[in-house]
């Protein structure tokens, strides 16, 4: 019984669906875990004791009548800047700490509507800001797998609650890197489709050129089982794309013979210290022991991505942001006039690391520094996605660190430019609107002592290409296993 | 790209946010260190490239300019800071004339 919590998703919908278990009792099972592990984890912001016992309640009417469900029974952790009829979405702001939406995200609408259970809405980084967690205004999520670590961001609720065996699926926002990096530090396979795949209807926007939602999970399978629900055209977002989608979870792979990976000149992970360098010439081995022939690809703009990125995300955030006013919806501070109501209202309202993002932007975008830095930053962004078309013409995917370290302990990265080189290697991907992956990889030990902590590999492949991205993360993933190496410290199942 | 000092106080005026002088001395060190790292794209030729965008597609979208059902007042209306009738309430916006 206890032991369901950590089933995968694949495992649930099929207990459920051949009712061997009914979604009620999954959920049952799944909320008291969470209140018996959340107080010390601390992925969810809102706990959905109702919803999701109404909801499974109708899952399994639905199965009584004779459906199947993909995702039957499936328990999930929507992160909080996902909106969801009736319950409080936040996206970790102080601005938004009451607001209740009054519709519902669609990529959260095609989960439910496939039989998924929301447990809850989890933690993020202050409107997907960081890569800690730690901006988040409203709590402190922890990283299961050492709880003076943090979990990454900025979806890192959702991470932690799947890897605290919280929900088997996590839904999380990338832009950076926001999916990938904290797979990576949660030992747990973490997607990022390509830009325009999934709507964002109902999601609250951040940087809007490069915002993507994706799911996190403890196997390929089950990430590839949510894509296949949640990606596809919605006329309610005119930037997701219309176009046919490949179904993913029925081709994964158990080879990668006849693909060339391309390992990249400018990302040698030597300087990353031994144990690391270690860790992914082992995966980059793995990958040509499974058949594929290893090349070496150049991306020499990959090394502005970060300067591209820390101009373009911030003007869009300050575009993005201004409608949070105290006019319509949210926190409103009193004053005598219109203008210092907004400005009283947004300096109460927002975190540091959002006001120095709104400034930054509104800088770049002012008049006279506009061609300067937003205009350059566009062209480099030309670069970059440029250098990854000329390297895919020579290989199929491309193989490198997901982050440049392991889980980090709270409060060791005060300056904010340390933090932001967290992403290195996930920007680049962002920048040029394509699939992505994070897949455990391995474990690093911060000293002789310490418990060893998780790696990601991060796999990326052409626009489009989800299906061929998937399965050979799936081939990877089965082939090494290396998430089972130990369990959460607080979550495992009793 | 030169690494002027910002006008933390100028650029957040046009933000509408509200800076205590601590934040504007912590925010304009930060602000300013950050520019010294993008001044890395000063060493691109760029002169010859196109900006990008947006990545993936890019064309305009249009639809049926027809009425479809929406959110009703109320519910719009039901979060509002301060309403009046089926209005949203805000300070004033205009001076009264002296």
């Amino acid at each position: 019984m206890s032991a369901t919590v950590s089933s995968t998703a694949a495992a649930i919908a099929d207990a459920v669906n051949t009712k061997a278990r009914s979604a009620r009792d999954v959920t049952d099972a799944m909320l008291a875990h969470v209140d018996a592990v959340d107080d010390r984890v601390g992925a969810y912001l809102t706990r959905l004791h109702d919803l999701a016992r109404a909801q499974a309640d109708a899952v399994d009417a639905r199965i009584a009548a004779g459906e199947k469900l993909p995702l039957a029974g499936v328990p999930l952790a929507v992160k909080d800047n996902m909106c969801l009829t009736g319950t409080r979405t936040t996206c970790g702001s102080k601005i938004l700490e009451n607001w209740v939406a009054p519709y519902t995200n669609t990529a959260v609408a095609r989960m439910l509507e496939a039989g998924a259970i929301p447990i809850g809405k989890a933690n993020l980084d202050e409107f997907a800001m960081g890569s800690s967690c730690e901006n988040s205004a409203l709590g402190v999520t922890r990283n299961p797998y050492d709880l003076d670590c943090v979990p990454g961001g900025s979806s890192g609720g959702s991470a932690a609650a799947v890897a605290a065996n919280e929900a088997a699926i996590g839904l999380g926002s990338d832009t950076g890197g926001s999916i990938r990096e904290p797979a990576a530090f949660c030992n747990l396979v973490g997607f990022k489709p390509t830009y325009g795949r999934i709507s964002r209807y109902g999601l609250i926007a951040f940087a809007s050129s490069l915002d993507q939602i994706g799911p996190f999970a403890r196997t390929v399978e089950d990430a590839a089982l949510a894509y296949d629900v949640m990606a596809g055209h919605d006329p309610m977002d005119s930037t997701s794309i219309d176009r046919a989608v490949e179904s993913t979870a029925d081709h994964l792979r158990t080879d990668l013979h006849g693909l060339k990976v391309g390992l990249v000149r400018e990302f040698d992970t030597a300087g990353l210290g031994g144990e690391i360098d270690a860790v992914y010439k082992k995966a980059y081995a793995d990958l040509e022991a499974l058949g594929a022939e290893i090349v070496e690809v150049g991306l020499p703009s990959a090394k502005y991505g970060l300067a591209t990125y820390y101009l373009i995300a911030p003007a869009e955030c300050s575009s993005n942001l201004a409608r949070f006013d105290g006019v319509r919806y949210g926190l409103r501070v009193d004053a005598n006039d219109v203008g210092a109501m907004y400005e009283a209202t947004r300096a109460a309202g927002f975190g540091p690391e959002v006001k120095r993002r709104i400034l930054i932007g509104t800088y770049a975008l002012s008049s006279g520094y506009y061609d300067a830095y937003y205009v350059r930053a566009q062209k480099a962004r030309t670069l970059i996605a440029q250098d990854f078309v000329k390297a895919f013409a020579s290989c199929d995917l491309i193989a490198c660190p997901a982050a440049s370290s392991a889980a980090f302990p709270f409060d060791s990265k005060s300056d904010p430019y340390s933090m932001y080189l967290m992403d290195y290697y996930t920007i680049p991907m962002s920048l040029a609107g394509l699939p992505a992956i994070s897949v455990p990889c391995g474990w690093v030990k911060a000293s002789s002592g310490s418990e060893p902590m998780p790696m990601g590999l991060q796999l990326t492949s052409p626009i489009f290409s989800e299906r061929l991205l998937l399965g050979a993360a799936h081939a990877y993933e089965r082939a090494t296993n290396h998430a089972a190496l130990r369990g959460p410290s607080v979550g495992a199942p009793a | 790209m030169s690494s002027e000092k910002i006008d933390v106080r100028y650029v957040a005026k046009l933000a509408r946010i509200a800076l205590t002088d601590d934040e504007v001395e912590r925010f304009g060190a930060q602000l300013g260190d950050l520019l010294e790292h993008v001044q890395l794209l000063g060493e691109l030729d760029v002169a010859a490239v196109p900006a990008t965008a947006q990545v993936v597609e890019s064309r305009n979208v249009q639809r049926a300019d027809v009425v479809r059902p929406t959110l009703d007042r109320e519910t719009v209306l039901a979060q509002a800071p301060q309403r009046q009738g089926a209005f949203f309430r805000v300070p004033r916006i205009i001076a009264e004339a002296e």
